[in-house]
């Protein structure tokens, strides 16, 4: 990119905002965010050039943390959202940032047809397994028995697959990380942002307050055995049949991005008012 | 002579049976001729099998309403027929045609003691290779309003062309056959020949008109669920968006329409959705978000029956309430609401102009009747208003998004401006975007919001006034033409009254409205709802004469010119 050149190299410290994160002391949205801004300057992108969208909840606070322009915008749209920003400015990097209630509860339906419609952009969630902001209810990819105010003695639900339900879906690129992990997040969220399509970034990130037992998680994870695939069966089989705990890029499909074009009229306005006329 | 100079035919059928078709292709050789109309379309909700009726009011002059009764009624059939009840009233100087083999001559239709005529569309079709009973009943009706046959040929080779030689041999030969049915027939009316138009006339929906008026304001995105009856803006706007550079997302529900035109108005380009009364339920949540976040959009409501799914392919005035009170929180908006199938285009251009001028979200009150409504009218005048947007371009120092500005409207950093960056968010924000829970920002955001559309100048497209006496009647939305024409009548028989129809109905207009009603001593209220919605909503904003009376009925059957103009001259 040309303004990359004429601006010279951007450091992580360009995307970073002076808003103070309110996040909990140890919450993995801390190095999300740290994520974010490293890879940032890893592509060169001039800030302003970026547009973080994002919905409600606990990780939907990160675009204003970031110097990029950003849209915080209600509870679950958005990937929505972020489409129309999209299709009508194909030329912005767009990252979408969400958590498992926002993007896997009320913003369910958009999650299917954003992996469908394939718009070149990225869309992470950071997963912790619980609503963090409205002090701890399940959410849908929680644990069938763990107990909450909410659901006493557990859902007895099964959890959400999200990683499946992208791929059936249509999702490009498929990935998951470990916010504690930030090196490694990075290295991946550079690849999302990339990949040509829609890539999905599932980040498990601790809620330390709600989820004191996910400090555990460092313990699980482990780097995926094998690259990514193209193969949707075979990535279907990985993700189907893995842990929870494989990180790494699972999936990364060759469907050509979905985009409209737009900008040049190929006619003008009164052409269109003839057909109007008798 | 009809209502008011004008002749009125109504054609039904079962579903498919191309009562529209014929009424379409009636409407536009009309049109071709000179002569201005009015078409709207009565349909259930089957696509086949159903009922069908088209309705075509003739004038040398503008059309914007349905007359009392029918001059002229031919049934292809009769067989759904009497599901119309109400809306297809004949009179004792009305002419009925019908097919013999047609079925049963709905009771309402034979009590009217209207002229009754047979003649065996039917057998007559069978006659002709192709043939369909619909072209017949085009030809008879063309010929009793004194058409040529010429005129009718060329416009079925004009419509017919890819339909290949046959189709129009077919409808030519049913057509000739309609013409030599009724060469003994007369329908006792005559419309006088019309003023040569200066412009060619123009034949669109008023949905089409809308989508026409919002590409003219500037809007190149458009996201929208399919819905009836606001489809065709969509239909019209998929293919034409992509000619002007513009692209439109058919979204997977209206909660993310209207989030999908939010990101794209972010990004700096107008965008605009449409829908009926339960999608616009749907996006009242983020219609909140765009007035927080000070998004420039526009949605367009078709108005249906309501509430709940209602009657979808009927009118209905009933969403009033929810669009102007319906957001939660203290959120002010643009509500702005058409009167004719021509206005649909000023209206929607103009609501872009305000949006984009404001920052703000504009709702569009259109409705079923002149969304669906064919008009064949006077090409509509060029407007000025084109969505001019305040932006922020050469950042110098730290950008505040929301800064305090005199008249509210603070300008806008577009993404891709370097040093603009800000986060647009619905929670409660400082001058610079950032969240906060503090009195002051909270007060100080809150009188930004409302001031900008309080101190703008909206000048006199506000309303329609027209000034004749100490009756004002009040009315909105697509009824602006019946009360036009009641009015009218009411003057011929010796009575006056003055017209105030708000186009704008938020903001709320207090002095304009004190300056039109002064010297109004009565006040007649006329509205296509049950609650009366639109009478509370001006007793609660405007100050109102002591005598004031409310013409309200729900929908489907539409309030007639004729019971307002009896209405005024009962208030004598």
């Amino acid at each position: 990119m040309s303004t990359v050149e004429s601006r010279g190299a951007f450091k992580q410290a360009d995307y970073k905002s002076d808003v103070k994160p309110i996040w909990c002391p140890g919450c993995g949205d801390y190095h999300v965010l740290m994520s974010f801004t490293r890879a940032f300057a890893e592509l060169g992108l001039p800030p302003e050039e970026v547009v973080v969208v994002s919905g409600i909840g606990c990780s939907s606070r990160i675009p204003a943390y970031t110097n990029c322009y950003g849209f915080h915008g209600v509870h679950g749209r958005s990937l929505a959202l972020a489409s129309g920003l999209k299709v009508a400015r194909p030329d912005l990097t767009v990252v979408v940032a969400s958590g498992d209630g926002d993007g896997y509860s009320i913003g369910g339906n958009h999650f299917l047809h954003a992996s469908r419609r394939n718009l070149d952009m990225t869309y992470v969630v950071m997963d912790n397994h619980i609503y963090g902001m409205t002090k701890g209810q399940p959410s849908p990819t929680t644990e069938p028995e763990f107990d909450t105010a909410l659901s006493p003695g557990g859902t007895g639900l099964r959890p959400f697959h999200p990683l499946v339900i992208a791929l059936a879906s249509g999702a490009n690129f498929i990935a998951r990380c470990f916010s504690g992990a930030p090196n490694e997040t990075t290295a991946i969220l550079v690849e999302a942002i990339r990949h040509p399509g829609f890539s999905f970034v599932e980040i498990l990130s601790p809620c330390v307050t709600f989820r004191p037992d996910e400090k555990e998680w460092k313990n699980l994870v482990h780097p995926a055995p094998v690259a990514a695939t193209s193969d949707p069966a075979k990535a279907a089989r990985r993700i189907m049949t893995d842990d929870g705990f494989n990180i790494g890029i699972l999936y990364r499909g060759d469907r050509k991005p979905y985009q409209p074009a737009v900008g040049t009229p190929s006619v003008e306005l009164a052409e269109l008012e003839k057909d109007f006329e008798l | 002579m009809g209502d008011a100079g004008s002749i009125s035919i109504a054609i039904v059928g079962s579903g498919g049976a191309g009562a529209i078709t014929a009424g379409n292709f009636l409407l536009e050789a009309a049109g071709t001729v000179g002569w201005q109309g009015l078409l709207t379309r009565t349909v259930g909700p089957q696509i086949r099998g159903g009922e069908a009726a088209v309705c075509v009011r003739l004038s040398p002059r503008p059309v914007e309403c349905l007359p009392d009764r029918f001059d002229l009624l031919i049934g292809i059939d009769w067989l759904n027929a009497h599901r119309f009840g109400a809306e297809i009233e004949v009179g004792p100087q009305s002419l009925v045609i019908g097919d013999p083999r047609g079925g049963e001559l709905p009771p309402n239709i034979a009590a009217a003691g209207a002229r009754l005529v047979e003649i065996p569309l039917k057998e007559m079709a069978k006659a002709i290779p192709d043939g369909r009973p619909n072209m017949i009943a085009l030809g008879i009706a063309a010929k009793l309003l004194g058409l040529t046959e010429d005129t009718l040929r060329t416009l079925i080779k004009k419509r017919l062309a890819d339909k290949g030689e046959a189709a129009i041999e077919a409808s030519e030969a049913g057509i000739a056959a309609g013409f030599a049915a009724a060469a003994d027939l007369d329908l006792g009316l005559r419309l006088p020949a019309p003023k040569p138009a200066s412009t060619r006339r123009w034949l669109l929906s008023g949905n089409e008109a809308t989508a026409l008026g919002a590409v003219r304001g500037g809007v190149r995105f458009a996201a929208a669920y399919p819905i009836t009856p606001a489809t065709e803006i969509l239909e019209w706007l998929a293919p034409n968006l992509l000619r002007l550079g513009g692209a439109l997302l058919q979204a997977e529900d209206e909660l993310a329409a209207i989030n999908m035109i939010i990101g794209s108005s972010f990004g700096g380009t107008p965008a605009l959705t449409a829908t009926s009364g339960p999608g616009l339920s749907l996006m009242i949540e983020a219609l909140g978000l765009a007035t927080a976040a000070e998004v420039p959009i526009v949605v367009i409501d078709v108005m249906r029956g309501g509430p709940s799914t209602g009657i979808p392919t009927k009118s209905e005035q009933a969403d009033l309430n929810l669009a102007v009170y319906g957001l939660h929180g203290d959120a002010p908006h643009l509500v702005l609401a058409p009167q004719s199938v021509g206005d649909c285009l000023f209206t929607a251009q103009w609501a872009v102009y305000l949006a984009e001028s404001l920052q703000a979200p504009a709702i569009v009150l259109s409705d079923q009747f002149i969304g669906q409504a064919q008009a064949c009218i006077e090409r509509p005048a060029d407007v000025a208003f084109i969505g001019r947007r305040s932006r922020a371009v050469d950042i110098a120092g730290a950008y505040k998004r929301y800064a305090l500005a005199a008249n509210g409207v603070s300008p806008m950093a577009i993404p891709g401006t370097r040093g603009g960056q800000y986060t647009a968010d619905g929670l409660t924000h400082t001058e610079r975007g950032t969240p906060t829970s503090g009195i002051a920002d909270h007060h100080a955001q809150l009188d930004k919001r409302r001031d900008k559309l309080e101190r703008f100048n909206y000048g006199d497209h506000w309303a329609t006034i027209e000034e004749a006496g100490d009756l004002a009647v009040i009315t909105w939305g697509s009824l602006t033409g019946t009360v036009r024409e009641a009015i009218a009548r009411a003057a011929a028989d010796g009575a006056s009254a003055s017209l105030i129809a708000p186009r704008l109905l938020a903001p709320v207009q207090p002095e304009r409205m004190k300056a039109a009603l002064a010297g109004k001593k009565r006040v007649l209220v006329v509205e296509q709802s049950h609650g009366a919605q639109f009478h509370r909503y001006l007793r609660a904003h405007y100050d109102l004469p002591a005598a004031v009376r409310v013409l309200n009925r729900a929908g489907p059957l539409p309030i007639r010119a004729d019971e307002v103009r009896r209405a005024i001259m009962e208030w004598r």
